[in-house]
């Protein structure tokens, strides 16, 4: 039997999960960005409960209110009422949901579509890989507003439309992301030893190859979410996003801005909320890009 | 006499390749033409240089190319003719072992996965707890601990990954295994501890090895019979003893001689080969080797030397064939 | 007077999991016109205490020394950067893997002369002879139209000659070749090595030569420093090395050589070199090791004397015993 019986062979350095959260917590702008966006999330989620008002009641004698803190506010709406009278706060509570909610719906399903095209890319290297990979060099050579802009205005303006649209904008992407990972991990021993061992094209490309390109499609999709929040946004400002009444925060912008100088709080404060959100989610996606990517990571 | 596992006849792979936007393609001889025979539990080398196409050759047999023309038998079934699923039961009599440990474990699979998925796709073993069954066990004979099975390959060293990629090429019982040189990647005093194991193996098995390496004294300690490749074909093949008391090819003698020895007692005479290797896109005409060789005479600048048996040894050499004929005459 | 002289070397590395001890309290001298070797397997720090004399290594290594001199120039207590300045010209250091180490969007030329500008401050036409000069002189035929190839286009023995003339641009005293053919083909090794010689040899000039390879030793070095975890274990001249290893591991290292073997089964080292997470108390070889003791377990040993090479060992062997070993045969240790 030759077991190496005198070494206690396999030691216990820290596991991947263990040395990844090391990694997260050493970069503090990431921490404080996740511990933000936590907190955006339990808003979200909880909205309902935490919401002082419902966001579509208008308080026709409380229109107009300053937040609290300024001279003629009420402690009744911590941070305002807009142009009819509706509750800021509770407002942008339920925008938060909307706008998470686009930004991961977005997000879930370029990656969806965009793993799957992009390993298909990788692995079919005929017609199917120039057919897919053309199709991606069309829709970046559009600017993707405006792309965004013609896919609404073709299939109409409404919530679900803002999220098709924004999903087609980024799909590229994903696509030559997951396209170039997927052709640098075929190539490794790993990849043919499994073919030796028996393992079909899918096999191979969803069970072999795709878990190890997940590092940087994770860490895209964090940073796609705040891009998504943002178009969506200025959809809605555009009046192509979700439709009033609805507390898009894009949108809450677009119908206050002729308040700009009279009620400046009305525009300002989906506009921060619209900065903290995209900060946060940014701060995140650097910290994972940092701790999941040994190669940006310093040494 | 074993019995013949594989027998490889004038195999050639060769490569297209683009050589920039303007140029024509051109066309690379990975391997030009290799013959051979495998039997159980004998090992057969296949030595050479960076380019001999050594790495090709392993490929082929492994089967995870085509060759390009030329017959692979294995287990006395034609490759090339075998129908679809005959080929499926053919593929899990071959499994190869990589270079590099690092590269050639999936480093999201753990070690139990890694030695049941070849089962599992090939629906062998059982159901899954009889597989995993036989993946700890096939660990333990390895030299490894069964209870490492739900750990990750980046959890251990060189040596040991080594082990796991054996044992994942044994799980489907292969009659042939490809070692594409096992070894090269271990440190000194690990690369001993698995040659052992090889050694066992073998002999527990009746495997026939396929054993890539450019290193010559790994080679002298595990192989029956070698195979001496340059530029894509075999130049010298013998039983071991043979090649490495009596090389006839002056490419073995150059290769021999330019091995360093751990031995400061030995006396140094080295046979100096100028140049290096020729481009495999332009390859000499004649013999291949007739640029860097001592004994080149016209002749090897004109034709190419064919394979010619001298005793146990096969040698495609013109000079060598004359010195054999002299000494018979 | 030795040309280097390193005493107690040590480099840390800060990792996420602590500190990590590559080199270990190592001492080694070089002298003009001396090859000597320094073995070990991965791990074993030989080129990390290496680098660390050049000042070569990244911000998160911590190296300390008692005594660090070079040419009579103590550089010790230098930075980096400064002991850079100081060293750069008079020793030169050659890597494993030849093409990453020239910058591809240069041509030969350009390289070779940058280093003669930055230490020699040669003109545009000295700098071309020169370099035409030392290609020529590293066996690179057809020197002057080498000059304007960019490195894609030379093979690995090719560049590694460049490199070399590179690292002999300035005329160093000493040469640190850290694996110079571990990357190359054998016949093609063979005539880096002769070449390295050579140079030597006409120069004068002391050479280290970091390696794993027991052949590649044998036939080049004079002094031979064997290295095992970041500790040196054993030093002696190269034939008395190979005749009589003092340290346990060398013997056994020595005996795992394929072509020293006469059975079927190598007499092979068992377990893995000891790493961040499993350093023994004391003697670092202590579990490998088939003599070690339970004094060799408790007790970190000790430094012997140049009759035993150096060797540190409770029980130093002589011709394959141990001197005042309790049980001179050793345990049975299943590999």
């Amino acid at each position: 039997m030759p077991a190496d019986r005198t070494a206690p062979a396999v030691m216990a350095p820290p596991g991947a999960f263990a040395s990844f959260v090391r990694a997260f917590a050493e970069n503090r702008a990431a921490v404080a960005g996740f511990f933000i966006l936590a907190l955006l999330v339990f808003v979200a989620i909880f909205a309902n409960f935490l919401a002082p008002h419902s966001p579509v009641e208008q308080f026709r004698d409380f229109v107009r209110i300053p937040p609290m803190w300024q001279e003629g506010g009420n402690p009744a709406f911590p941070l305002g009422t807009d142009e009819v009278g509706r509750d800021m706060l509770s407002r942008l509570m339920f925008g938060a949901r909307l706008s998470l909610f686009i930004g991961l719906a977005v997000v879930a399903a370029s990656m969806v579509f965009g793993i799957v095209l992009g390993l298909v890319a990788a692995f079919f290297t005929g017609w199917p890989s120039i057919l897919i990979m053309r199709a991606m060099d069309v829709i970046l050579s559009v600017p993707s507003l405006l792309l965004a802009i013609v896919i609404v205005a073709v299939i109409g303006p409404s919530l679900t439309n803002t999220i098709v649209a924004i999903t087609v904008v980024y799909l590229p992407n994903y696509v030559r992301l997951v396209r170039a990972s997927a052709l640098t991990e075929k190539s490794r021993d790993y990849v043919t030893a499994a073919r030796v061992a028996g393992a079909g094209t899918f096999h191979i490309m969803f069970r072999t190859v795709l878990p190890n390109c997940m590092a940087p499609i994770i860490v895209q999709a964090a940073l796609t979410i705040s891009n998504a929040i943002l178009e969506a946004a200025a959809l809605g400002f555009l009046g192509l996003g979700a439709q009033p009444p609805s507390p898009e925060w894009g949108a809450m912008l677009a119908s206050a801005r002729e308040f700009l100088q009279s009620a400046s709080w009305i525009v300002t404060e989906p506009g921060l909320a619209i900065l903290i959100t995209v900060i946060a989610i940014n701060l995140v996606g650097d910290g994972l890009r940092d701790a999941l990517d040994p190669k940006m990571r310093r040494s | 006499m074993n019995a013949t596992v594989l027998e490889a006849s004038h195999l050639a792979r060769h490569y297209r390749v683009s050589r920039g936007a303007f140029a024509p393609t051109a066309t690379v001889k990975g391997l030009a033409d290799a013959s051979f025979r495998l039997e159980a539990g004998r090992t057969l080398a296949i030595v050479g240089e960076s380019g001999c196409g050594k790495s090709t050759l392993a490929r082929l047999v492994a089967m995870i190319e085509p060759p390009t023309s030329g017959r692979l038998d294995i287990g006395g079934v034609d490759i090339g003719t075998a129908d679809k699923s005959a080929l499926r039961a053919l593929r899990t009599d071959v499994q190869i072992v990589f270079q590099n440990p690092y590269g050639s474990l999936n480093p999201r699979q753990t070690i139990l996965d890694a030695l049941t998925e070849p089962l599992a796709l090939n629906g062998r073993g059982g159901n899954a707890a009889a597989r995993r069954e036989a993946a700890r066990a096939m660990l333990q004979r390895v030299g490894l601990r069964p209870e490492h099975a739900d750990r990750y390959p980046h959890m251990f060293s060189g040596g040991q990954r080594q082990r796991i990629a054996i044992a994942r090429a044994l799980m489907l019982q292969p009659k042939i295994l490809v070692l594409d040189e096992p070894v090269s990647a271990l440190d000194l005093s690990v690369q001993a501890q698995v040659l052992n194991l090889l050694v066992d193996l073998q002999q527990s098995f009746g495997l026939a090895y396929l054993f890539i390496s450019h290193s010559l004294s790994v080679v002298r300690h595990m192989a029956d019979e070698v195979a001496v490749m340059y530029l894509g074909r075999i130049v010298e093949q013998a039983p071991r003893d043979a090649l490495f008391d009596n090389p006839l090819h002056p490419y073995t003698q150059a290769l021999l001689s330019a091995t360093p020895v751990a031995d400061p007692e030995r006396p140094r005479e080295r046979i100096r080969l100028t140049g290096e290797l020729p481009s495999p896109f332009n390859p000499p005409a004649g013999c291949a080797f007739n640029p860097r060789c001592p004994l080149a005479f016209d002749r090897c600048r004109r034709e190419r030397p064919e394979l010619e048996i001298h005793g146990e040894t096969l040698v495609a050499c013109w000079a060598a064939n004359e010195a054999m004929s002299g000494r018979t005459l | 007077m030795a040309l280097l002289e390193i005493e107690d070397l040590t480099v840390e590395f800060r990792t996420a999991s602590g500190l990590f001890r590559a080199v270990d309290g190592v001492s080694l001298s070089v002298d003009a016109g001396e090859i000597l070797a320094i073995v070990g397997e991965s791990g074993s720090g030989k080129s990390v205490a290496m680098l660390a004399v050049m000042g070569l290594l990244p911000w998160s290594a911590k190296v300390s020394a008692r005594r660090l001199v070079f040419d009579g120039n103590d550089i010790a207590h230098l930075s980096a950067r400064e002991r850079r300045r100081i060293v750069g010209k008079d020793m030169a250091m050659i890597f494993q893997e030849p093409m990453s180490s020239l910058n591809p969007c240069f041509t030969v030329g350009f390289q070779i002369g940058e280093t003669l500008k930055a230490h020699l401050g040669l003109s545009r036409s000295e700098r071309r002879a020169r370099s035409i000069e030392l290609l020529a002189a590293v066996g690179i035929p057809d020197p002057e139209r080498r000059l304007s190839a960019f490195p894609h286009q030379l093979s690995g023995g090719m560049s590694q000659r460049v490199m070399i003339a590179i690292a002999i641009a300035c005329q160093p005293k000493l040469i640190i070749a850290d694996e110079p053919t571990t990357a190359l083909d054998v016949t093609i090794q063979a005539q880096i090595l002769e070449l390295l010689i050579a140079l030597q040899r006409e120069t004068g000039m002391g050479l280290v030569l970091i390696t794993h390879d027991m052949g590649v030793v044998a036939e080049t070095a004079q002094r031979v420093s064997v290295h095992y975890a970041g500790q040196k274990v054993e030093e002696q001249a190269v034939r008395d090395l190979f005749a009589d290893p003092h340290h346990p591991y060398t013997a056994a290292l020595l005996a795992a050589l394929p072509e020293r073997s006469t059975g079927r089964h190598l007499p092979s080292i068992p377990g893995v070199v000891p790493g961040q997470f499993d350093r023994p108390p004391a003697c670092l070889f202590e579990p490998r090791c088939r003599f070690a003791t339970a004094r060799c377990r408790d007790k970190a040993p000790p430094r012997q004397g140049a009759l035993a090479g150096f060797a540190l060992c409770h029980y130093p062997l002589t011709h394959g015993r141990p001197i005042g070993h309790p049980n001179p045969a050793g345990r049975e240790v299943a590999a």
